[in-house]
């Protein structure tokens, strides 16, 4: 008897997508027609051929794949879906290097202003943004929204909830930072720092950001263990405390809807407030939270120690949460915001010290018991070395929200210092961590292509970061010296100029550190795309204690 | 999964919570007193300066704080008292006086020289340097050559006019542009690089007449620069004579602005600064070693 043969459908969301895709697709190519200035008609065109191409992807993979959606388990095992974790994978890395080089190319013209070729595209206001932005949300981003869909997956030994839901919400984040890239440099922001794409992209964000919350809680809807995994709280309270920042700071009210420039809400003190409530909270929940949920699968993953304290990690993360939303304010100390206000920010920017220390603390002392592969396994070393800095970064966070510090401090490259360590120290650092144990697990293989790279990678980015924070340190503390010297008579012992000179070899030394991350970043994308590619290095030491290394988890899952 | 807690890895040592995620163990450790206590510290601390402090917002107004602080208020005492200080010391006299009266009185010279000083940073050392020696096309202020004169009185009037800023009373000199405007031939305009250049011993263009040159000068240039070459401070004209070029001494930087003319700028200071500050950036610059 021969088989009955089963029609091949297109599932509901295959079918609802490719309309919204083709609605949207019109709606944009029209945008784009009668759009009002250059940058929005570019900006409309390319959302427009996105959607095109998202149809032509669903309908090729449809054309591709079996006749059933992929199984949600195979013999009794989840049946993860990576795909979208290996494409954020690899997004991060390039955005890595993107952003890093960015940052290198301003950090020069600041030592040298004629580098900005004179042209409107390169010089530092339109530079600066695309820096932090790319290494921000384009590589911080990829990594938190790839390690979160393997994360969650993994603890809660469920598939992915969403069939192409993932993928859209993969891709469409970085159509977002592609526009909010080609943005800058044409010349399109609404000046708020760290929010600086324009409507139309805030826009496309929420959506995106919406289908990546549902996804999010859908997977530990059906999850098949009985509690909540830590690290998923933090990604938890990170997608959802993004998501309400993102859209109250960009309410903004657009000139015309066939352009690019809009207004916001808020004016005025109250427009400060809610950016840097937005602003301080991108630092705590983009940086911090989201950044804490992969040190808490990664450290002990890799370190194969169990985490230090259960308890310490509730009452941490309760207290971080809680916290952090208030601190917002000292981003505004003597300034035109009601004392009030200047107060509540200081007072729990202190508060804030050690429920960030909780983080660190539950991160190290999980080493205990392992210490000795430190010496041994650098992917740990950067683990273990990105806790320090954060620990470092949130003492040094806090004490910079006092007031008194922060009269020295603000306005001051001490606070770019002050970032960097935490960008390059704690968030980079947990990211290159996570990366090297996440790129052989996800394509099977045993582990990086070449650890003695990894030596390499970590060397020369500790001495970069070692350069860039120490030459800020320094440099910044005397700029805030200059600016407050009085002479006998009661003026100012320096012009502002004269600080700006004083700078100069600062912002060199600073520069050739970056130089020095972003050489380490090369080294790190050809030793992940070498492990990728499934090379062994022949001169590679040999790996101690091979069989406890966490090799192939995929078959460790369901245990 | 067992339900009873996991042992850890030694009997005796700490209990994990019993729940195991992609092989993700929990120890239950007690929180690290030093860290419970320094978070109560913490805490404490920020009440503590809640009550000092204005600290929460009420339905109308807020806390104002033991202490009845006032950021605003602490700012206008610093303000009030700065003002004092100077005045205390003649700043309010330095309106009033002459200049020829701040430069007899050593206290008032002082404190001129001291705001010029800052006004200058602030505002002067963008085009001219913050150690006021220029650079191409913006007048060297420490030597003693000066377009438009060098006594404090006549650097006051350049401060507070401009050089072709635009105020009706500004300096407004004119180096005509002899090649654009085809006054003077590719050759000449040469010649008189040349020869000009020659006056403090330089090179000029290679095969140019001096003797030429000369000529070109004294049927075109004498008019404004005088016979010597020496200038003439009433027009702005430059003295050619002394070795110091504001558009540069190559030759073909010499060429360029026989042919172009040039027409540097200098904003009015006039009602953006006020007297006490201009009469003090005269006597500063001045007093920077070249004044007259």
């Amino acid at each position: 008897m021969a088989a009955i043969p089963v029609a091949k459908y297109m599932t509901e969301g295959e079918v609802g997508l490719s309309l919204a895709l083709l609605v949207g697709a019109f709606v944009c190519a029209l945008a784009s027609t009668y759009a009002v200035d250059a940058p929005f008609s570019f900006h409309m065109g390319l959302f427009a051929l996105a959607g095109v191409a998202g149809i032509a992807a669903i309908l090729k993979r449809y054309e591709a794949r079996a006749y059933e959606p992929p199984p949600q388990e195979i013999d009794g095992k989840p049946n993860y879906n990576l795909g979208p974790v290996k494409f954020a994978v690899v997004a991060a890395m390039i955005w890595g290097i993107a952003g890093f080089t960015v940052g290198c190319i301003i950090a020069f013209q600041l030592w040298a202003p004629s580098l900005n070729f004179g042209l409107e595209y390169t010089t530092f206001g339109r530079l600066r943004p695309l820096h932090t932005s790319a290494v921000i949300f384009a590589f911080g981003g990829n990594v938190l929204i790839g390690t979160s869909l393997y994360v969650v997956q993994r603890t809660c030994r469920a598939r992915l909830a969403g069939d192409l839901a993932p993928w859209f919400v993969v891709l469409g984040y970085n159509l977002f930072i592609v526009v909010a890239g080609t943005g800058y440099l044409l010349g399109v922001t609404q000046s708020k720092e760290y929010a600086e794409p324009e409507w139309y992209a805030d826009l496309w964000l929420t959506i995106v950001w919406v289908a990546y919350l549902l996804v999010f809680l859908a997977t530990l809807w059906k999850r098949k263990e009985p509690h909540i995994f830590v690290a998923n709280w933090f990604y938890l309270a990170f997608i959802v405390t993004i998501a309400m920042l993102h859209i109250v700071n960009n309410l903004a009210m657009p000139v015309t809807f066939l352009g690019s420039k809009s207004y916001p809400m808020f004016a005025g003190v109250q427009d400060a407030l809610i950016q840097w409530w937005y602003g301080h909270n991108a630092v705590g929940f983009f940086l911090t939270a989201g950044f804490l949920a992969i040190m808490y699968y990664f450290v002990p993953k890799r370190a194969e120690r169990p985490i230090y304290s259960y308890r310490l990690s509730i009452i941490h993360f309760w207290a971080l949460i809680f916290m952090y939303i208030w601190a917002g304010p000292h981003h505004l100390h003597y300034t035109a915001l009601p004392d009030w206000a200047q107060t509540l920010g200081m007072t729990f920017s202190i508060m804030l010290w050690m429920p960030s220390w909780g983080g660190m603390i539950n991160g190290l002392m999980t080493l205990s018991g392992a210490w000795d592969k430190l010496r041994t396994d650098p992917v740990l070393r950067f683990m273990v070395v990105s806790l320090a800095f954060y620990g470092m970064a949130t003492f040094e966070g806090p004490m910079m929200a006092i007031k008194a510090v922060n009269s020295l401090s603000h306005y001051t490259d001490w606070t770019i210092g002050h970032v960097h360590s935490g960008a390059l120290g704690w968030v980079a650092y947990i990211s290159f961590g996570a990366l090297y144990c996440l790129v052989p697990w996800l394509w099977n293989r045993r582990e990086v292509y070449s650890l003695r790279l990894v030596e390499w990678h970590f060397w020369i980015s500790t001495l970069g970061i070692v350069l860039y924070i120490s030459s800020m340190w320094v440099a910044g503390i005397m700029q805030g010296l200059m600016w407050r010297a009085y002479n006998a008579l009661g003026f100012l012992e320096y012009s502002f100029v004269e600080t700006v000179e004083a700078m100069q070899p600062y912002y060199l030394v600073r520069a050739l550190g970056g130089v020095l991350f972003l050489t380490g970043g090369l080294i790190m994308a050809y030793n992940l795309a070498m492990t990728i590619a499934g090379r062994t290095a022949a001169d590679d030491a040999p790996l101690p204690a091979n069989e406890g290394r966490p090799g192939t988890p995929v078959l460790a899952a369901a245990e | 999964m067992a339900d009873t807690p996991h042992p850890g890895p030694s009997p005796t040592g700490p209990q994990t919570t019993g729940h195991e995620w992609d092989g993700i163990v929990e120890f239950n450790n007690p929180l690290p007193r030093w860290w419970l206590y320094t978070l109560y510290a913490t805490i404490v601390w920020s009440v503590g300066y809640w009550i000092a402090y204005p600290a929460w917002p009420l339905v109308s107004g807020y806390t104002g704080g033991l202490l009845g602080y006032s950021q605003r208020e602490v700012v206008l005492d610093e303000v009030e008292a700065v003002r004092r200080a100077r005045d205390a010391r003649g700043q309010a006299q330095l309106a009033t006086a002459s200049i020829a009266e701040i430069r007899a009185d050593p206290a008032l010279l002082r404190l001129a020289l001291a705001t010029g000083k800052a006004a200058f940073g602030d505002n002067c050392a963008a085009c001219h340097g913050s150690s006021a020696t220029g650079r191409l096309g913006y007048p060297n202020l420490q030597d003693d050559d000066w377009l438009w004169g060098g006594t404090p009185e006549e650097i006051e009037r350049t401060i507070r006019y401009g050089a072709r800023s635009g105020h009706g009373e500004a300096r407004v000199g004119d180096m005509p542009a002899f090649g654009r405007d085809g006054v003077l031939k590719r050759d000449e305009i040469e010649a008189a690089a040349t020869y000009v250049l020659s006056l403090s011993g330089k090179p000029g263009v290679a095969g140019a007449s001096v003797e030429k040159g000369r000529e070109v000068f004294a049927g075109n240039c004498a008019g404004c620069h005088g016979e010597t070459a020496a200038g003439n401070p009433e027009m702005g004209a430059p003295n050619l004579t002394d070795a110091i070029w504001l558009y540069g001494s190559a030759p073909e930087q010499v060429v360029a602005t026989i042919t172009n003319g040039r027409k540097g700028m200098m904003p009015a200071w006039d009602g953006r600064l006020d007297q006490a500050t201009i009469k003090s950036l005269a006597v500063y610059v001045h007093d920077l070693g070249g004044g007259r």
